[in-house]
């Protein structure tokens, strides 16, 4: 085991996957010679290891990069491209809501499309709302395409490896302030199954459902509830789509009660999807109301106390869940 | 170049045509053709032309107007007409219909309907072939609305940064829906876009089959050579309108019987009758020959069955 962050457990992934596969090319604002050269960031170092016919920095141009992908990986290489800001998704959402997540349906499956898109999203970095907004559920909502959500360094080694080797687009949604999380990462090469939910802390009260860097304050808030005699039950989607359904039933059912915990604002947002999953197939089993606690609907704001206003705390968790525990 | 070339652009100019006219028929019997039916009627010159200038290999990426493309670069006529009626034994199952047809055994890898959708994904296949070494190059069909759209600017950028085995074919039929080339933009001639991408730009004769042709061999002789992109921009014009529902009102009737006097098959066959390669009886049998063709495509349509409503459920992920 090695202790370190979710960037360098993803330049981990991408290095080892590009020695192993040399279909593997990785494209990007910045992915090679970068503004931020340092050794937490996910693409450092592979410049100079697999040199620029591999590693692309391209122009400003993220309706021209995910094309790339889309037209490379029916061509039957594995690209990995990089949108630098979940925001700017907005502007390659073209080629990959429309021709990413559609073309193998309208080929009539002939063609595949193993293509990976990085994007970092989330709140905290005092960017402000054009670099910080978490859009999971608009790429959610377009079939298509997987979604994953790491909130580990280890997930993300492991998911990121799987999504490479996948043959259907991925997206791949990394949260930046996780990038200098450090966290106990195996050395060997393994995968995670993308579509399995993983139940980061066992418990009988509450079920929290949650993912990205909102588990983290699912476990602080954990922590604090244990001394309180509640235990919480943290199931971790790590993947939105395909959605592990079971998981969250079992747990529900288990515990009577949920808490969809998410950083993207609220309405909308994919914990009403969690929320309609549980209201649709467990309702019999709900002992209290389902809590969501995501972020207010407003855009993200610059001013650091607002900022931190907007990003749901363990304060709002654990008031959610001793509100439904009476 | 040989007449045996002369002959197959010819061919498959007309061929495109009877496909085309006897969709515009087929059009107008209810029921029918479900959806949308956009025609690539006048413009035959260039598809014929480009595609006869390519290998199999090849990529092309085309757009709403990808008949007479996806006809001239080999694709089956049968599996594009019960594509077209939605039809289980349709070349995708009855999943694109006419307008997001794809053929992947003739290497047409992507119709697109979002106007300049396409060529980003044209520099993805120019890049995979640059990339795997491939003796290959990629074609991407575009309208002259598309050259409005960003992501015309971006990718077009990004091939000639990247010096990519790509050649851009404007077609560029004077409208864009209902609006003339003139009143959306100031660019006389499209081919002077590629001056900003640092690349060639040149004007071909759209109506010239023969004209179309040369300019690919050399467009794509320089895209082998590692020269880079290079965009055509071939002058031709719509018979038909934006969609076999669109009346056309703003198409002046003369602009249209004048380009209508230039056709591109009649260009051709009076070339072929003209240095003696085709006699009148020639020309006769050759057309029964197409129409046969086109009847056995629209039997065969007929004939085949609707996908089951549950296949709906295939094709999304493998």
């Amino acid at each position: 085991m090695q202790q370190i962050t979710m960037g360098q457990a993803i330049q981990q992934a991408l290095s080892e996957e590009m020695r192993r596969d040399p279909g593997i090319f990785i494209a990007g604002e910045g992915v090679g010679k970068s503004i931020h050269e340092s050794p937490v960031m996910p693409t450092y170092g592979l410049l100079k290891e697999f040199g620029p016919g591999r590693v692309k920095d391209t122009p400003v141009s993220e309706a021209a990069i995910a094309g790339l992908a889309v037209g490379a990986s029916v061509m039957g290489l594995r690209p990995v491209v990089e949108i630098m800001f979940n925001p700017f998704f907005t502007i390659a959402s073209d080629q990959i809501v429309n021709h990413a997540a559609k073309l193998r349906y309208l080929s009539g499956g002939k063609s595949t499309f193993p293509l990976v898109v990085r994007i970092k999203t989330g709140a905290g970095i005092g960017a402000g709302c054009q670099h910080s907004h978490n859009l999971e559920a608009w790429v959610a909502h377009c079939p298509g395409l997987k979604v994953v959500m790491p909130g580990t360094p280890a997930d993300a080694k492991g998911l990121l490896k799987s999504a490479i080797r996948d043959d259907n687009p991925v997206i791949f949604i990394e949260d930046m302030m996780l990038n200098f999380v450090p966290g106990q990462v195996p050395e060997e090469d393994y995968t995670i199954p993308i579509g399995v939910a993983d139940i980061k802390k066992p418990g009988k009260d509450v079920t929290v459902v949650t993912w990205s860097k909102m588990l983290g304050v699912a476990l602080k808030a954990a922590a604090q509830l244990s001394k309180e005699g509640i235990e919480i039950e943290i199931v971790d989607l790590r993947t939105l789509v395909p959605l592990d359904k079971e998981t969250i039933l079992q747990s529900v059912r288990k515990t009577g009660r949920l808490v969809v915990l998410h950083e993207a604002t609220r309405t909308g947002g994919f914990g009403g999807e969690i929320a309609a999953l549980v209201a649709e197939e467990a309702f019999g089993t709900l002992k209290a109301p389902i809590k969501r606690v995501a972020a207010p609907d407003i855009p993200v704001p610059f001013s650091p106390p607002l900022e931190q206003f907007y990003i749901p705390n363990e304060e709002q968790l654990i008031q959610a869940v001793k509100s439904i525990i009476g | 170049m040989n007449n045996q070339k002369k002959f197959e652009l010819y061919k498959n100019m007309l061929l495109t045509r009877r496909f085309e006219e006897k969709l515009t028929e087929l059009c107008k019997i209810e029921g029918k053709i479900p959806g949308m039916m956009i025609l690539c009627t006048g413009q035959e010159a260039v598809a014929a032309g480009v595609c006869g200038a390519l290998e199999i290999d090849d990529v092309i990426i085309t757009n709403h107007r990808s008949h007479g493309h996806l006809i001239a670069k080999g694709a089956n006529l049968k599996e594009l007409m019960a594509e077209i009626y939605g039809k289980r034994t349709g070349c995708n199952k009855g999943k694109s219909g006419t307008l997001h047809l794809a053929v992947p055994e003739v290497n047409a890898l992507c119709t697109t309907t979002v106007v300049g959708g396409g060529i980003p994904i044209a520099v993805g296949t120019a890049f995979a072939q640059q990339y795997k070494k491939q003796n290959q190059i990629t074609v991407c069909f575009l309208g002259n609305g598309s050259t409005d759209e960003g992501s015309f600017h971006e990718a077009l950028n990004m091939a000639a940064l990247w010096n990519l085995p790509l050649i851009t074919i404007i077609e560029n039929n004077v409208y864009a829906g209902a609006q003339r080339t003139e009143e959306i933009t100031r660019v006389k001639d499209l081919a002077d876009r590629a001056v900003s991408y640092g690349i060639p730009g040149e004007i071909v004769d759209g109506n010239d089959a023969i004209a179309v042709y040369e300019a690919t061999v050399n467009a794509r002789a320089r895209c082998l050579a590692g020269e880079g992109p290079i965009l055509l921009e071939c002058k031709t014009y719509r018979w038909r309108g934006h969609g076999e529902a669109d009346h056309q009102v703003y198409q002046p009737k003369d602009e249209i019987a004048a380009w209508m006097s230039r056709c591109p098959i009649k260009k051709l066959q009076e070339e072929l009758l003209q240095e003696q390669l085709l006699s009148e009886q020639d020309i006769l049998n050759i057309e029964a020959e197409i129409v046969k063709e086109v009847e056995s495509a629209v039997q065969f349509a007929e004939e085949s069955p609707w996908p089951a409503p549950q296949e709906a459920l295939e094709d999304v992920f493998v």
